[in-house]
C-alpha cells in the first residue's frame, strides 16, 4: 500500500470509531477503549508523517470514485501534508492518552465519544484532500464535529452561546473558503489541486484569493478581528477537546492557508504580504493583552492561542514578502520559523490545556482567583504546567525560544528587501513581536503565580488532589516534547527543510552535523544558538553554586511564618489576585488598546456602604464590530419576520413580481 | 592559541565577573555617599554582607514551595551564563557561539521570569506588587532591548556579540546617528532592568513604590545572598555590554594570538571601564529623583521609541 492509502485507512478507522463508540455505549470500558484506540491510530498517523519527512516514502496520490461524479476524490500525501500529519498525530496521540484518564470524569461520556474520533479523522482528511470538493467537505465535517464537541456541556447557557457564535463564524469562514476555491478553480472549473497549480493568475486575482483565505482559514485559526468565537468555544469544550482545538485544529486551519498561499496560488505580488504581516502582529499583541486581563484560566489560554496564531501569521507574511522578492534563503528562514512555531504551539498549548483540565477536575473551577497553592497539592501537574509556561513565554532553553529566535533572525534579513513600505513595516513588526513575547512572559507569570503558587484561595483549592497516571503521562510527554525540541532544534529544522524545499525551492543549511546540537540558520559568523549547551551551562552552574553554598557556607533551614514586612495577614484574600497582578499593564496598555475602564465608588463620610472598585475589560472588537452588526441583523430579521405569515395569494403575487423584475433585468442587460 | 589557554581565559573571565560584581555595587554606593557628604561603608562591605548572609540560616516561610528554594540558584545560573557570554576583556572565546545577543536578552528574561514567580510563591501582598510591577517594566524594556539588538545586528551584520564587539572596535564604524540612539536607549533599559533610580530604588525596603526589593522580600540567608549576587552580576553584565559595544577598545582577541601582556592590559582596561561606569551611574542617580511607578512606562517608552527610530534609520539607509 502506498503512504496515502495507509493514512486514508487510518482516517477511515478514526471516522468509524465514533459510530462504534455509540454501538458500544452500554459497555463500561468503552471510554477507555475509544481513547486508547484513537491514541494508537494517531500515533500511526505521526509515524506515517515522519516516514514521509525523513524520506522513507515519496509523495503519493490516490483518486477514489467518490464525491462529485465527474471529478472523483483526490488524495495526496506530500511533505507539507506530512508535516501537519505529524502535528495532528503527535497532538492527537498525547491528548487521547490524556482522555483515557480525563474521560472518566465526564458525566455524559457519549456526548464526547461519539464525535471525538471522527473529529480526528475529519482533520486527517483535510490534510490529505487534493481537490476543492473533498477539502471543503472535510473542512465542514471538522467544523461541525468540533461544534458538536463544544456543545458537550450544553446545559450551561454560556456553552450554548459559544456554540452559536462558533457555528455562525464557521459558516462565514466556509463561505470565504468556497469563494476562494471558486476563484482558484477559475471559469473552467479545475477542482483538482494539480490543475490549480498550473493556472496563471493576475496579481489582483491572486491577492483577492489570498484575502479570502485570510478570512476563511483566519477565522478558523483565530486571526483578529475574526477571533471572537475562539475564547468562547475553546474553553467551553471539555479540556481534552479544548487542547485538541487549540493545539491541533488551529494548525489544520493554518495548513489550509499555507496550502493555498504558498502552494496553489503561485507567485504573489509583494504588496499582498503587508496585510498578512500587519494582521499577524496586531493579532499577537491584541491576543496576549486580552490573555493578560482574563481571570478564567482556560479562556486566558485561548487568548494566548490567538497570540501564537498571530506570531505564526506574521512569520508567514514575512516569508511571502521574501519570496515575492526572490529571496529564497530568507523566505525559507521565515517559513521554517513559522512551521517550527506551529510544532511548538501544538506541544505547549496541548500541555497547558491538559494542565487546565487537571486543575478543573481537581478544584472544579476555572477562575484563577479560586485557585492558588496548587504546587503543594498537585506537584506533578504544577511542574509540567511550569515547563509549558516557560516554553510558551519564549524563554531559553525550551522550544518556544527557538522559533522566536528564528523569527527575529528572519526580521534581520529584511533590509535587503527593495520596497520602502516593507522596510518600514518589518522592523516595527519585529518590535511588536518582541512586545508580544515580553507580554506573554508577564501573562504566564500571572497565570502560574496566581493559579499554582501562593496560598490556596478557596476550600476547593485547599483540598485538590493530584490527577490520574494517564493524564500525568500525557502531560509529561508533551513537556518532554517542549524540552527536546528546545535542545535538539536542528532535528526539527531538518525535517521542516523537506517541506520548505518542496514549497519554496529553498531551505536552511543542514543542521544535523553542527557541533553541540547548535543551529546556524544563515552562516556561522552571523548567528548561532545551542539550546543543549545553554541548558547544560545553566544546570551545571546552578547545581555547582548550590553545592558550593551548601558545602562551604550553610545548609540549615528553619520554617517560620511569612515575613511580609512584619504584617502577615492570615486571610488568603490579601494575596495579589489575578486582577491585581494585571493592574499595572491594564493601566499602561489596556486603557489605550482595549479601552479598559476603572470606576471607583467612594461613599460619602457617614455612609455605611462599602467602597467599590469596578474594572471593565472586554474585547473592543466585540463591542465595536460584532455587537452593532448583530443588532442590525437582528433588527432586519425581526422586520422580515412578517413575510412568514402572508396568504398564498400574496406569495403568488410576490413570485410573479420577482419574475417580472428578473425578466426586465434580463431585457435591459441584453 | 591552544584549546587549554582559550578555556583558561573563558574560565578566568567567568570568575572575574563574579568576583568584581560586589565591588562595582560598592563603588556605586561609595560614590553616592561621598556625593551626599557621607562617609559611606568601606569598599569591602558588600563582600562581608554576602559572607554573613551565606553563613546564616535560611528562614523559610511555612508555605514556600520547592520553586522558592530553587529560584535563587536558577536566577544566579541564568545571569551568570548570560554574563559569561559577554566579551569583557577578550573576544573569540570558546563557546561564545552558544548564544547570541538575542539569547542573552532572553536568558535575562528567564531569570526575571523565575524571580517574579518566586515573588508570588509565598502568597504575600508585597511579593505580588513587586512581581506585577517588575513584569510591567520588563514588558516595556524587553522590546526596547530587542530593537537595540536589531540596530546593532544590522550595523555589524551579525547577532553574535563577539562579532559585534570586533566590528565596533574596527575603524569601519565611525560616528552614526543610530548608534547614538541605541546608546541612549540601552542606558535607559539598563537603568530599568537593574532597578536603579529613577525607575526603582535599590536602597529602600519600606516604600510602596518599590519593585525589585518587594519581590525578594521573603528571601533570607544564603538564598538572599545568591539573589544579591545575581543582581550585582546583572549590573556588571550591563556595564560590560555597554563597554564592549560602545567603548570596545583594548579588548584582547584570542584568535589573533595576543601576548600575556596584552591580556593583563585588557583586564586592567576592563576594570577601569567598570569603574567609570559605576561612578557615572552614581553621579546620575544622585542627581535625579525617583519616578512614580506609572511614569516609568513613559521613561522606558523613550527607549523603545529611540531604539525603533535607530532601527528604522538603518533600514532606510545603512550609512547613518
Amino acid at each position: 500500500m502506498s503512504a496515502v492509502e495507509n493514512v486514508l485507512s487510518v482516517a477511515a478507522c478514526l471516522l468509524v470509531l465514533g459510530p462504534v463508540a455509540v454501538s458500544l455505549r452500554r459497555a463500561s470500558w468503552v471510554s477507555g477503549f475509544i481513547y486508547a484506540a484513537a491514541s494508537g491510530l494517531c500515533a500511526l498517523l505521526a509515524i506515517f508523517g515522519i516516514a514521509r519527512l525523513i524520506g522513507l516514502s515519496g509523495d503519493s496520490v490516490l483518486t477514489l470514485p467518490l464525491g462529485l461524479p465527474w471529478i472523483g476524490a483526490h488524495f495526496q500525501l506530500d511533505s507539507l501534508a506530512a508535516f501537519f500529519l505529524v502535528i495532528l498525530g503527535v497532538g492527537g496521540a498525547v491528548i487521547s492518552l490524556y482522555g483515557i484518564g480525563y474521560g472518566r470524569h465526564e458525566h455524559d461520556p457519549m456526548r464526547v465519544l461519539a464525535f471525538y474520533p471522527s473529529f480526528l479523522g475529519a482533520m486527517t482528511l483535510v490534510l490529505l484532500a487534493a481537490d476543492a470538493f473533498s477539502f471543503l467537505l472535510s473542512w465542514e465535517a471538522m467544523s461541525l464535529l468540533s461544534w458538536a464537541l463544544v456543545l458537550t456541556h450544553h446545559q450551561e447557557a454560556d456553552t450554548r452561546t459559544a456554540g452559536y457564535v462558533y457555528i455562525v463564524m464557521a459558516a462565514f469562514g466556509t463561505i470565504a473558503l468556497l469563494l476562494a476555491f471558486g476563484l482558484l478553480a477559475g471559469a473552467e472549473g479545475h477542482y483538482a489541486f494539480d490543475a490549480m497549480r498550473g493556472t496563471v493568475r493576475s496579481p489582483v486575482l491572486a491577492a483577492i484569493i489570498l484575502g479570502l483565505m485570510l478570512l476563511g482559514a483566519g477565522s478558523k485559526a483565530g486571526l483578529v478581528p475574526l477571533h471572537v468565537w475562539l475564547p468562547l468555544a475553546h474553553p467551553a469544550a471539555p479540556s481534552h477537546v479544548s487542547a485538541l482545538m487549540s493545539g491541533v485544529m488551529t494548525k489544520v486551519a493554518l495548513y489550509g492557508f499555507i496550502r493555498v498561499a504558498f502552494d496553489l496560488l503561485g507567485p504573489l505580488a509583494w504588496w499582498a504580504s503587508p496585510a498578512v504581516i500587519i494582521l499577524g502582529t496586531l493579532t499577537a499583541v491584541f491576543g496576549i493583552l486580552l490573555a493578560m486581563m482574563e481571570r478564567d484560566l482556560k479562556r486566558a489560554l485561548a487568548y494566548s492561542t490567538i497570540e501564537n496564531i498571530g506570531v505564526i501569521f506574521a512569520a508567514l507574511g514575512l516569508a511571502l514578502a521574501f519570496r515575492a522578492n526572490g529571496m529564497t534563503a530568507a523566505a525559507a528562514l521565515a517559513f521554517t520559523a513559522a512551521l517550527f512555531h506551529i510544532f511548538n504551539h501544538m506541544a505547549f498549548k496541548s500541555l497547558l490545556f491538559m494542565g487546565a483540565g487537571a486543575v478543573l477536575n481537581a478544584t472544579g473551577t476555572r477562575d484563577l482567583d479560586q485557585m492558588g497553592g496548587l504546587i503543594h497539592r498537585m506537584p506533578v501537574t504544577s511542574f509540567l504546567v511550569l515547563v509549558g509556561a516557560v516554553a510558551i513565554s519564549a524563554l531559553p532553553p525550551l522550544n518556544g525560544f527557538v522559533s522566536e529566535w528564528l523569527m527575529f533572525q528572519a526580521v534581520l534579513m529584511s533590509p535587503a528587501i527593495p520596497q520602502d513600505a516593507l522596510q518600514l513595516l518589518v522592523p516595527a513588526a519585529g518590535g511588536l513581536l518582541a512586545l508580544a513575547a515580553a507580554l506573554a512572559a508577564a501573562a504566564f507569570v500571572r497565570i502560574f503565580g496566581v493559579g499554582f503558587l501562593g496560598r490556596a484561595r478557596s476550600p476547593a483549592a485547599l483540598s485538590a488532589e493530584e490527577v490520574d497516571r494517564f493524564s500525568q503521562t500525557a502531560m509529561g510527554l508533551a513537556a518532554a516534547l517542549c524540552v527536546l525540541a528546545g535542545i535538539l532544534p536542528g532535528m526539527v529544522i531538518d525535517r521542516i527543510s523537506t517541506v520548505s524545499r518542496a514549497i519554496l525551492g529553498g531551505q536552511l543549511p543542514v543542521q544535523a552535523h553542527e557541533a553541540w546540537f547548535r543551529i546556524v540558520p544563515i552562516a556561522e559568523g552571523r548567528s548561532s544558538y545551542s539550546g543543549m549547551l545553554v541548558l547544560l551551562f545553566i544546570a551545571v552552574s546552578a547545581s555547582g553554586a548550590a553545592w558550593m553554598v551548601h558545602r562551604l557556607a550553610s545548609h540549615r533551614l528553619r520554617r517560620a511564618p511569612a515575613w511580609d514586612c512584619g504584617f502577615p495577614d492570615a486571610n488568603p484574600a490579601t494575596q495579589y489576585s489575578a486582577g491585581g497582578f494585571a493592574q499595572p499593564l491594564r493601566r499602561v496598555l489596556g486603557a489605550d488598546i482595549l479601552g479598559a475602564r476603572e470606576a471607583v465608588f467612594m461613599p460619602e463620610p457617614g455612609d455605611l456602604r462599602p467602597a467599590r472598585l469596578t474594572v471593565t475589560v472586554d474585547d473592543p472588537i466585540w463591542r465595536n464590530v460584532y455587537s452593532p452588526v448583530g443588532a442590525v441583523v437582528s433588527h432586519v430579521t425581526t422586520r422580515m419576520n412578517g413575510l412568514q405569515f402572508l396568504t398564498i395569494r400574496r406569495y403568488l403575487s410576490l413570485v410573479f413580481l420577482l419574475l417580472i423584475t428578473l425578466l426586465v433585468g434580463l431585457m435591459l442587460w441584453a | 592559541m591552544g584549546m587549554i589557554a582559550a578555556l583558561l581565559v573563558q574560565g578566568l573571565q567567568m570568575l572575574l565577573v563574579v568576583a568584581v560584581a560586589p565591588l562595582l555595587v560598592s563603588i556605586v554606593r561609595k560614590v553616592k555617599s561621598r556625593l551626599t557628604r557621607r562617609q559611606g561603608a568601606p569598599l569591602v562591605q558588600p563582600y562581608r554582607d554576602l559572607i554573613r548572609l551565606m553563613r546564616k540560616d535560611v528562614v523559610l516561610a511555612d508555605n514556600a514551595s520547592w520553586l522558592f528554594r530553587a529560584v535563587p540558584y536558577l536566577v544566579f545560573a541564568s545571569t551568570w551564563v548570560a554574563a559569561a557570554l559577554i566579551p569583557t576583556f577578550a573576544t573569540g572565546l570558546q563557546f561564545s557561539w552558544t548564544a547570541d545577543l538575542i539569547a542573552i536578552v532572553a536568558l535575562l528574561g528567564s531569570a526575571r521570569f523565575f524571580l517574579a514567580l518566586a515573588g508570588m510563591d509565598v502568597g504575600t501582598s508585597f511579593g505580588g506588587i513587586g512581581s506585577s510591577r517588575e513584569m510591567m517594566i520588563a514588558s516595556m524594556a524587553e522590546p526596547a532591548m530587542m530593537l537595540i539588538v536589531f540596530s546593532l545586528a544590522l550595523i555589524a551584520g551579525s547577532t553574535q556579540l563577539f562579532t559585534v564587539a570586533q566590528f565596533m572596535a574596527s575603524s569601519e564604524v565611525g560616528l552614526r546617528v543610530s548608534l547614538g540612539m541605541a546608546l541612549v536607549a540601552l542606558v535607559i533599559v539598563a537603568l530599568a532592568e537593574n532597578a536603579r533610580i529613577p525607575v526603582d530604588n535599590p536602597t529602600t525596603h519600606l516604600e510602596l513604590t518599590m519593585v525589585h526589593e518587594a519581590m525578594v522580600l521573603e528571601y533570607s540567608g544564603r538564598h538572599l545572598a545568591m539573589i544579591e549576587l545575581s543582581s550585582a552580576l546583572k549590573l556588571v553584565l550591563y556595564v560590560s555590554l555597554i563597554g564592549c559595544i560602545f567603548v570596545p577598545w583594548g579588548i584582547a582577541d584570542s584568535d589573533a594570538g595576543d601576548s600575556l601582556a596584552a591580556y593583563v592590559l585588557a583586564v586592567f582596561l576592563y576594570l577601569l571601564k567598570l569603574g567609570v561606569g559605576g561612578v557615572a551611574l552614581a553621579v546620575f542617580e544622585t542627581s535625579i529623583a525617583k519616578m512614580r511607578v506609572f511614569r516609568v512606562p513613559n521613561f522606558v517608552g523613550i527607549a523603545l521609541m529611540l531604539a525603533l527610530l535607530g532601527t528604522l534609520l538603518l533600514f532606510v539607509t545603512r550609512s547613518l
